[in-house]
């Protein structure tokens, strides 16, 4: 364990140091990445730690991007100091969303349970798409520029480092969270989830406090999205952005909190650089996906474990 | 993404001193994979066709054309606009199909200082209420109320006199529809129902039953499915009601996949395939000739495009003015496009004909079969994004959206 | 709204309801026997529509390609379920993320392959006028979607009942370890029912083809309606498939007619509503 925390802390520390040098392209890229990598680990603590697969996160992402766009267009708040205030309302406002939504969905399990968070995250998108006096319909909401206080976020590097922050904080308290005692808990749900009940747990609140904790990270990954890109609209909520994260985390290897940062690495590595170079990338992310799937279980991350069996295997 | 570098000396043969061969770097952006990812091909197509026909020499300029994937979402096109001006140090970039991409990629423009050209996206305030916060863009298609503030003067002059209106419910839509009630109104009709089928609809038989019977005949806004359903399915459902239609309804896009239930629809449009003038006929011609279907608005929109990109190099002389004084040259063009003569108002969105088009079936251009063209049965000239209205009154209305204009007479 | 409306409106949501249990039942058939949730379901369907359009392109022929469109891709489907799905045992969080990697693999190829246009397909003549009955204009094309999903619904129903692979999908689907245990090939019967529900899907996009198309997009928006009809008649279900599609069917039809306000929520509101009350749906079980 200790050898993989000192890795992910040295990855960190590298890309902090790589950043001023990075092109000025990359470095948009590898701050997507980072603000993808955060909702990604939420989705792994619902997959990969407690085995709920959800597909509806981009509801908590629309949750947190929206409301970051409306105070900001329309009431002109959030662009000076009040920008934390405005990242606690989007967690908030993401944990608040899946609080209501945990209540449908977090009584099934397993397909049900996908099911269910997939037709929610579709009646967000509507929301998003119908209540144009709101949202703005799908012209989306356009942002008047990133936050000034003291530090200007308008410069991409000072953006990045944000983003890294935030990143760092999450992972941090993500990793704290997997290895409390509320954390073993739920990978015991995960496997065993009868035998957690004849114990005496209370799985269901179990799974409800993760899926609502998910919808606050969610929420913040949706903060900072709508800063990223300046504008939100009701395509960042869509089905296949719910998709999108999932498979990142599936890519990157469930179950390890950093494997959802990888994988978002990767497909936005592979999406935004290789679909400049060849036409056929999407056949290349795809096969990547099925492969992996089919191949390796654990991901990315789930690599170094396979080598070294089967090294053992061979000697 | 397909990087085509169209390298060709050009050398300019004046009697003047020789010119050296600048290099004019555009950035495309459209969406090339997705749902929309015909519609991309099709832009791209039509910029390219002229730079064919060019050799991508722009008045001594050679042109590089660098094509991005937007993948019809803004985010997308937003990251690739920064790619294009980053890193391959575009001097313009040119595209955008949704309102939602012209929303996210203006912005850009006025923070990157680069030249935006608006080649598709139809978005009214883009060149309205919110001119001013763009100074880098020039839109070279239309505005979404555009053909449509005419189509309202027509349906008065046939003597319709209760109209009702079904448009996808959009801003796109919205924006369609309303500027048709507007001036339809003004000039004595009465709009008496709208209805908004979600965007995608392809079941209209909830909506169809509810249509009012008594209505002089129905406008409609129909996007892409929607187009190809609305028609047929009004065939089946037995009402009679004329069906007069938004540009997008008919146009060559969704004509081809179209059947004899559209014959004798009228609609609105700066383009038809069916402008019977010799430089449409060439342009069809060799566009179908080279990409194997009639060209759609969206083609010649970007063939445009790039005419107008030329015209500018033409009076610099091949030499690239910068941002501000491009833009104030290409304010200033007054050509003959392939939809006929086009020049800017002073809000950077063109002036233009708009077609009264009718769907028939016959043999044009010379073509051995009989298909459906978009025959021009009348030509508005000269028509601006407000129509005849003043334009600061006009301003100080709101943008269309589905409750404006209001439903006044509706029943 | 008087009388005509309301048979019209009954018509079109019962027409509407038709379609959409060809795209169910296969879904909710698969999920029975794998329990699996099939995302490349509507991939199936546009799949089945573009090559019916092959083959009206080639032969002239719309009766060859409903057969035609669908058996390819059961074919396909069973490549899949044999070569990919297989392998991943019995792991169905696995074997569900697999058909979505698919899903994205097949919209680009059909991309790839029949282009983007928005395309549609016409079929024969005689279908597509209308029967005038009573004053009312009965498209034939819709009799023709509701005819169809009904003689589709009875042979299913009549093959899982009286016939012997009938018996054998229903104990497979009772309790598949027991069905082991008896000595029947769950895996072949995997085979089967998945391809059965590729057949299915595509047989709906082809009829589906001419009421919304075939263009890029479609496959992921008719998907969700799909889990709506499911989820509210049932996993697994076939009754539960053909009861939720009726009532997708005309509370979709009726909330859009006469809560427009609300179009975007009433293929939605249903399945939420129930999903309070029945988490597993109107007819299913755990």
């Amino acid at each position: 364990m200790n050898r993989k925390l000192a890795a992910v802390i040295v990855a960190l520390v590298l890309l902090g140091a790589v950043a001023p040098f990075a092109g000025s392209y990359v470095l948009v890229l590898m701050t997507q990445a980072l603000v993808l990598g955060i909702i990604a680990m939420s989705v792994d603590l619902l997959l990969g730690y407690t085995g709920l697969p959800s597909l509806g996160q981009a509801a908590y992402l629309g949750m947190g991007a929206y409301l970051t766009a409306i105070l900001a267009s329309t009431y002109g708040f959030g662009l000076g100091g009040g920008f934390w205030l405005v990242v606690l309302l989007g967690i908030l406002a993401g944990a608040a969303a899946a609080a209501v939504f945990g209540l449908f969905a977090v009584r099934a399990g397993g397909v049900y349970f996908l099911m269910i968070t997939l037709a929610l995250g579709m009646c967000v998108w509507g929301l998003a798409y119908r209540w144009n006096s709101l949202t703005g319909g799908d012209n989306g909401i356009n942002m008047p520029g990133r936050p000034d206080f003291g530090i200007a976020l308008a410069d991409d590097l000072n953006y990045f480092y944000l983003v890294l922050g935030f990143f760092v904080l999450s992972l941090a308290a993500l990793h704290v969270l997997v290895r409390s005692p509320f954390g073993r808990s739920l990978v015991g749900i995960r496997e065993r989830e009868l035998r957690m009940r004849i114990l005496g747990y209370n799985t269901w609140l179990h799974k409800y406090l993760a899926f609502v904790i998910a919808g606050g990270f969610g929420g913040l990954a949706g903060v900072l999205w709508a800063h990223l890109t300046g504008i939100v609209s009701p395509g960042d909520v869509i089905l296949t952005t719910s998709v999108d994260v999932l498979l990142m985390v599936v890519l990157g290897g469930p179950g390890t909190l950093v494997g959802g940062a990888i994988g978002a690495g990767v497909v936005v590595f592979l999406r935004e650089y290789l679909a400049t170079i060849v036409p056929w990338w999407q056949y290349v992310l795809g096969a990547v996906y099925v492969l992996t799937i089919l191949y390796l279980p654990g991901g990315l991350m789930g690599i170094p474990a396979r080598v070294r069996r089967w090294r053992s295997e061979t000697h | 993404m397909r990087f085509r570098n169209f390298v060709m000396t050009g050398m300019a043969l004046a009697i003047a001193a020789p010119a050296a061969a600048e290099e004019l770097r555009i950035g495309f952006v459209a969406p090339m994979t997705g749902i929309f990812a015909q519609i991309g091909k099709d832009m791209a197509n039509g910029f390219e066709l002229y730079l064919d026909q060019h050799k991508s020499d722009f008045a001594g300029a050679k042109v590089t054309f660098i094509v991005e994937d937007e993948e019809g979402k803004p985010p997308v096109g937003v990251r690739k606009a920064e790619k294009l001006i980053r890193q391959d140090k575009v001097h313009m970039f040119v595209g955008g199909l949704l309102a939602s991409t012209g929303y996210a990629l203006a912005p850009v423009s006025s923070r990157l200082k680069t030249v935006y050209v608006l080649s598709v996206s139809a978005a009214d305030d883009l060149t309205q209420r919110d001119l001013g916060k763009y100074p880098y863009i020039i839109r070279t298609s239309w505005t979404s109320s555009q053909p449509h503030h005419p189509m309202g003067q027509w349906a008065c002059d046939q003597g319709y006199k209760r109209v009702v209106t079904i448009a996808a419910d959009y801003a796109f839509g919205h924006e369609v529809a309303g500027g048709f009630q507007r001036v339809f109104e003004d000039c004595g009709g009465k709009v008496i129902q709208k209805i908004w089928p979600p965007l995608g609809t392809k079941d209209f038989g909830p909506y169809i039953p509810t249509l009012k019977k008594d209505a002089d005949a129905i406008f409609t806004v129909m996007v892409g499915p929607m187009a190809l359903q609305f028609p047929k399915q009004m065939q089946a459902s037995g009402v009679k009601t004329p069906l007069i239609g938004g540009g997008t309804s008919y146009d060559e896009f969704v004509l081809p996949s179209m059947g004899d239930e559209v014959l004798g629809h009228v609609s609105a449009l700066q383009y038809s395939a069916a402008i019977d003038t010799p430089h449409n006929a060439a342009f069809v011609k060799a566009y179908r000739a080279k990409y194997g279907k009639v060209p759609s608005y969206y083609s010649e929109s970007n063939y445009t495009t790039a005419q107008m990109i030329h015209e500018v190099m033409k009076r610099t002389k091949g030499k690239w003015p910068g941002p501000q004084q491009f833009i104030k040259l290409m304010s200033g063009l007054k050509m003959q496009a392939v939809r006929g003569p086009v020049h800017f108002d002073d809000m950077r969105n063109p002036v233009q004909n708009i077609y009264i088009k009718k769907v028939e079936k016959k043999k044009m251009f010379g073509y051995p079969q009989e298909e459906l063209w978009n025959t021009i049965i009348k030509t508005y000239p000269d028509v601006g994004q407000f129509w005849k209205y003043d334009k600061q009154a006009y301003l100080k209305t709101p943008l269309y959206s589905r409750d404006f204009p209001p439903c006044k007479y509706c029943e | 709204m008087d009388a005509q409306f309301w048979l019209i409106q009954i018509f079109n949501g019962v027409s509407y309801g038709a379609l959409l249990f060809l795209l169910a039942s296969g879904l909710t058939l698969i999920f029975g026997v794998m329990r699996i949730v099939n995302l490349a379901h509507g991939a199936y369907f546009l799949l089945g529509g573009y090559v019916a359009l092959t083959v009206i392109w080639t032969t002239g022929s719309w009766l060859l390609a409903l057969p035609a469109a669908a058996l390819a891709i059961a074919a396909l489907g069973l490549v899949m379920e044999r070569v990919f799905l297989r392998p991943l045992g019995f792991d169905p969080l696995r074997q569900v993320l697999l058909t979505v990697g698919f899903a994205f693999l097949f919209q680009q190829a059909a991309l790839d392959i029949w282009g983007g246009d928005n395309l549609i397909i016409d079929p024969p003549a005689t279908l597509t006028q209308s029967w005038v009955v009573g004053g009312l204009h009965l498209p034939v094309y819709r009799i023709f979607m509701i005819a169809t999903a009904v003689a589709i619904g009875l042979a299913l129903w009549l093959a899982m009942e009286k016939t012997r692979v009938g018996a054998v999908v229903r104990a497979a689907v009772d309790d598949a370890e027991m069905a082991r245990g008896v000595g029947i090939d769950t895996s072949r019967v995997s085979m089967l029912i998945f391809a059965l529900g590729a057949f299915l899907a595509a047989l709906g996009g082809v009829i589906g083809g001419a009421f919304f198309g075939i263009y890029p997009g479609l496959d992921f928006e008719v998907l969700p309606i799909a889990f709506a009809v499911v989820i509210i008649g049932g996993m697994g279900s076939l009754t539960g498939a053909a009861v939720g599609s009726l009532l997708v069917g005309l509370a979709d039809n009726f909330g859009k007619a006469l809560f427009p306000e609300l179009a975007y929520f009433s293929l939605y509101a249903p399945m939420v509503l129930i999903l309070a009350i029945k988490p597993t749906g109107l007819l299913g079980r755990e």
